[in-house]
């Protein structure tokens, strides 16, 4: 026999774990990251191959050295609400909503209904933005590099909006607690018809030279399935459960801000694959574009954008737990908050999906893949580690 | 999978056909109106409070002293450093500035080979961007901090103006703590106040409900801190860095609220058990006005044996004799002299130095002694007429109200003068006319124009709520007697109170002359000091500048066992007099000792 038989090993031990020999020569360690571009941020991927197919992944993270969670036990209140939003760089308004709204949770804070439509207005903005880098990504793990480039674009048309509305590209530090910081600039309605005609423009584009193409398709089509029974057991959120036809939606599930107020219908998948996957981010974006209409069209124009705050110098909040969840780009965004009475929080989780995805689904589902897909399995989870590491 | 999926991509080639999309200049891209670029300061604005320094996260900001900033009241003289390898462009320096003098520019490129010139102070240090137009600001009605104080519950003007009933009703817990809750803890007020509480640890010690902390913060600079939270002048007000964009903090309010707050065993608590006279040494101090009491609370703590003679028959100086009991009442003023006799100040009343006690046998029994006597003697405007039984001084109508003497409540008063004890007389005067007649008639004239008017605009308000007619920039010209009694006061227009050398020379205008009727006419331009106590010898031996004694730093005069303090030296209000205490207990504290280490 040429090639030795593949079904003999590697063998399992009578615990039910892999029988790796490394010193036998018939396995490989590669480290896939941390810089690797097939993953959008700091993590890595300890693989053992066996040719060219993977025998086992483990994900490591640790590379951010930052412990948000913990800085924030040491800052005020409102010293916290700058620095939550670089916990995710990609979609940083989840953090500065979700801690805003635990925030006002407990300190038993009304923000302003302009303020609550302005911020469902900025989520929409900035998830859009994180498909468009998504798409990008994930074609550009298969070698279509084009994408990235125009999805980057329209992507930078959106951060314009961003910057005339909030006064910032990336961190955008608008959504505080309380409220909101400033109104819609003039004339914002008309700059941002024409982005999301551009970007519905682009979308068509990408339909055609990503998803209607060969290459892609057969490069994703049945590749790095999960399957319906998966998604509870490793609390798979978002389009990778909308993906497998599980209509999980926060915003449908328990509306927040003003999505009750909203028609729309969860964007669904059947096949649970990376192209499947993939797809519905692309409807999901069409579905924003709507929602993003729909709220221009009913946002109140007047109205009071913060709520009355105590002087946020000295401001303490009453003991208390809150968990505080949206939906965004990934999935469920959570944010865990416990108060003690004092100045400062006691305990900040933040509940990023890319944490199940990227480090307890992704091992499961890299077994076997030829090592060739793993950056397109890694992209299709759409991990954030920057989320993971908080 | 089909053709189509292999000839759909080629449409990408298109995209060959259409003008680039990129910006072609970017390095000379403007940036949004809003957008959060480099920081702006306006120095004249700015005071320095230090508030972006304190919400600053990344402790980005530092306050130092700037070129060409003085510090002054309610100045600090810092100015903000950025150092721009910490800062975050949150811009939560902008949105807390008290001033509105921090703002963004929209510019963000700034390239230069020099590291520390990313550490620079805006406003200070030139930049390009300095006269930017756009750029963020703290949008209109984007406030981290509360603007306007919480509103003081007062005696309605109908209910109050038939009694000595005290006006001002007092915070009540969540009202203090709402309003104790707008300061920024800055300290500015600090540097203002004469004797420098600490004003924001106490206003903190609200916010927090614990009264206990609080009484303590205030009895380390403050004993008369009950009186003062109820008539201070409140100059540290008019430093508070809340005031330029709103209120100041009702930083008195807040002080009574914590004497209000607590009872006298707590402060007697706080302020400790009598400390004896370990020293040995004993000091007299002649006057029990704050400035007195005040130097005696201190001597006591620092085991002198301290004894205060006070002429009139209940201490308290003006505070009592001078303050009409709607402003502050009776039972306040008992309260802070109780916790300081409570310390071992031996208190005696009714005793007149120079006719009971001799100036000499004091100075003979005591080791020092302290000359409080404050300004008791009103002052006389000297016109023509004024030399009449009912041409009076408001400082003897408040003395014989408080005294609950009768001396003929006018039916008709017409009051010389615009400071705050023109007010109180013509607001006493009011309540007697009419608990008596059962109307108001008194008319306050005064040299200054409303808007330099020397009384608390609070006094101004009520007064005329009250009924009290008050005429601004007239000044007197004659009492007019008739029939052996007081008819009336005429009064000119004023041109001009100063001169061109900025001295006191009031000038009128003949043509616009006014008749006000009335059967009492009552001076009220300012006091005097009665230092006849001194006898001719001492008075013509110790060193005297332009009317007052001359006295040092720690307020010694020019005889070494002599010292003199409070309004007869320094004025003008309780708090000064106050501080002028602390200051000459030291000095006296410092002698005494210094006698004592040079004898062992």
């Amino acid at each position: 026999m040429l090639y030795p038989d593949r079904s003999q090993y590697p063998a399992r031990k009578a615990d039910g774990s892999l029988d790796i020999d490394l010193t036998s020569g018939k396995y490989l360690k590669i480290w896939q990251g941390p810089n690797h571009p097939g993953i959008t941020g700091n993590m890595s991927v300890e693989l053992t191959v066996c040719g060219d197919e993977v025998v086992e992944g483990k994900t490591h993270v640790g590379y951010l050295h930052r412990g948000f969670e913990k800085l924030m036990e040491r800052r005020t209140f409102i010293q916290c609400f700058p620095i939550v939003c670089r916990i995710c760089v990609p979609e940083p308004d989840f953090n500065e909503y979700c801690y805003a709204a635990a925030v006002e949770e407990l300190a038993g804070i009304k923000a302003p209904e302009r303020a609550d439509w302005i911020r469902a207005l900025i989520l929409e903005m900035g998830r859009i933005n994180s498909y468009m880098m998504y798409l990008g990504g994930q074609a550009g793990a298969l070698g279509q590099g084009v994408i990235g480039q125009w999805t980057t674009y329209v992507r930078d048309l959106m951060l314009d909006r961003f910057e005339e509305l909030t006064g910032a590209r990336i961190y955008h530090m608008f959504i505080l607690p309380g409220g909101v910081r400033d109104g819609l600039p003039d004339g914002f309605e008309g700059r941002m018809e024409e982005t999301l005609r551009e970007i519905e423009s682009t979308l068509r584009d990408v339909e055609k030279v990503m998803f209607h193409n060969a290459v892609f398709k057969k490069r994703t089509v049945g590749l790095g399935v999960i399957e319906p029974d998966w998604i509870d057991r490793y609390g798979v959120t978002g389009p990778n459960a909308r993906a497998c036809a599980v209509a999980k939606d926060v915003r449908k599930d328990q509306p927040y801000l003003v999505y009750d107020q909203l028609d729309f219908q969860p964007v669904l998948g059947r096949d649970s694959d990376v192209f499947t996957r993939a797809d519905v981010r692309r409807r999901d974006i069409l579905l924003s574009v709507d929602l993003i209409r729909q709220m221009l069209a009913k946002m109140p124009r007047s109205g009071p954008l913060m709520a009355e705050i105590p002087n946020v110098l000295h401001w303490k909040i009453p003991r208390g737990e809150t968990y505080v969840r949206g939906e965004c780009s990934r999935g469920e965004y959570g944010y865990y908050l416990v108060t003690d009475g004092s100045g400062y929080p006691r305990r900040v989780n933040v509940r990023g999906p890319s944490y199940t995805h990227a480090m307890a689904l992704l091992e499961r589902m890299i077994v076997n893949l030829n090592i060739s897909d793993v950056a397109a399995l890694l992209v299709s989870l759409h991990t954030y580690p920057p989320e993971i590491e908080r | 999978m089909s053709i189509r999926d292999v000839l759909s991509p080629f449409v990408a080639w298109r995209n060959l056909f259409r003008d680039p999309v990129s910006i072609k200049d970017p390095f000379n891209r403007p940036a949004a109106a809003r957008y959060r670029g480099f920081h702006k300061n306006d120095v004249e604005k700015c005071i320095g409070c230090g508030t972006c320094e304190t919400i600053c996260q990344n402790a980005a900001i530092d306050m130092l002293p700037a070129d060409g900033v003085t510090a002054k009241l309610g100045d600090s003289g810092l100015r903000p450093r950025i150092d721009y390898g910490r800062c975050c462009w949150c811009a939560l320096c902008v949105d807390v500035c008290m001033t509105g003098s921090l703002t963004m520019s929209n510019e963000y490129k700034w390239v230069d080979g020099d590291g520390d010139a990313f550490l620079f102070m805006p406003g200070v240090d030139e930049k390009p961007w300095d006269h930017a137009e756009l750029g963020y600001c703290r949008p209109d009605g984007h406030r981290l901090t509360e603007a306007w104080r919480v509103e003081m519950g007062e005696l309605p003007p109908d209910q109050r103006i038939g009694s000595f009933a005290e006006i001002v009703k007092g915070y009540s817990a969540e009202e203090a703590r709402k309003e104790a809750d707008r300061c920024v803890s800055c300290g500015l007020c600090v540097a203002t106040c004469p004797t420098h509480m600490a004003i924001p640890e106490y206003i903190a010690a609200v916010r927090d409900g614990d009264y206990e902390r609080g009484v303590a913060l205030l009895y380390e600079t403050n004993p008369f801190s009950g009186i003062c939270g109820r008539v201070c002048t409140r100059r540290c007000e008019s430093s508070c860095a809340a005031r330029h964009e709103g209120d100041p903090i009702a930083i008195r309010w807040l002080k009574r609220h914590i004497m209000d707050q607590v009872t006298p065993a707590q402060i007697r608590k706080v302020v400790g058990v009598p400390p004896g006279t370990a020293s040995g040494k004993r000091v007299a101090i002649v006057g029990a006005g704050p400035a007195g009491l005040t130097a005696g609370f201190d001597l006591a703590k620092r085991g002198h044996a301290v004894r205060v003679f006070e002429a009139l028959e209940e201490p308290g100086g003006m505070t009592r004799w001078g303050i009409p009991e709607y402003r502050l009442p009776y039972t306040v003023i008992d309260q802070d002299v109780d916790i300081i006799r409570s310390l071992g100040v031996d208190i005696r009343c009714n005793v007149r130095i120079g006719r009971d006690i001799s100036l000499e046998a004091l100075r003979d029994q005591h080791d020092a002694v302290l000359l409080a006597l404050g300004l008791q003697l009103g002052r006389s405007t000297r016109i023509p007429g004024s030399d009449h039984a009912d041409v009076r001084k408001a400082v003897d109508l408040l003395r014989q109200a408080t005294d609950g003497e009768d001396f003929g409540t006018p039916r008709t008063a017409v009051v010389i003068g615009g400071g705050n004890v023109a007010m109180d007389i013509a607001r006493t005067l009011a309540r007697l006319q009419m608990q008596q007649y059962g109307v108001v008639r008194v008319t306050v004239t005064a040299l200054e124009d409303l808007d330099h008017f020397l009384a608390d605009l609070d006094e101004i308000k009520e007064a005329g709520e009250e009924g009290i007619q008050i005429l601004e920039g007239r000044g007197p010209r004659e009492v007019v007697r008739q029939d052996g009694k007081v008819a009336g006061l005429r009064t000119l227009k004023v041109k001009a109170i100063f001169d061109e050398q900025g001295r006191f020379a009031p000038s009128y205008d003949e043509a616009d002359e006014q008749f006000h009727p009335c059967d009492m006419v009552v001076e009220a331009i300012g006091q005097m000091s009665d230092t006849d106590l001194l006898g001719e010898a001492l008075t013509e031996q110790l060193v005297w500048n332009r009317g007052r004694l001359q006295v040092d730093q720690g307020g010694r005069t020019s005889e070494p066992w002599l010292w003199a303090a409070g309004d007869m030296v320094r004025g003008p209000d309780v708090v000064s007099a106050v501080a002028d205490g602390h200051r000459i207990a030291a000095s006296i504290h410092g002698a005494l000792m210094s006698s004592l280490e040079k004898r062992s």
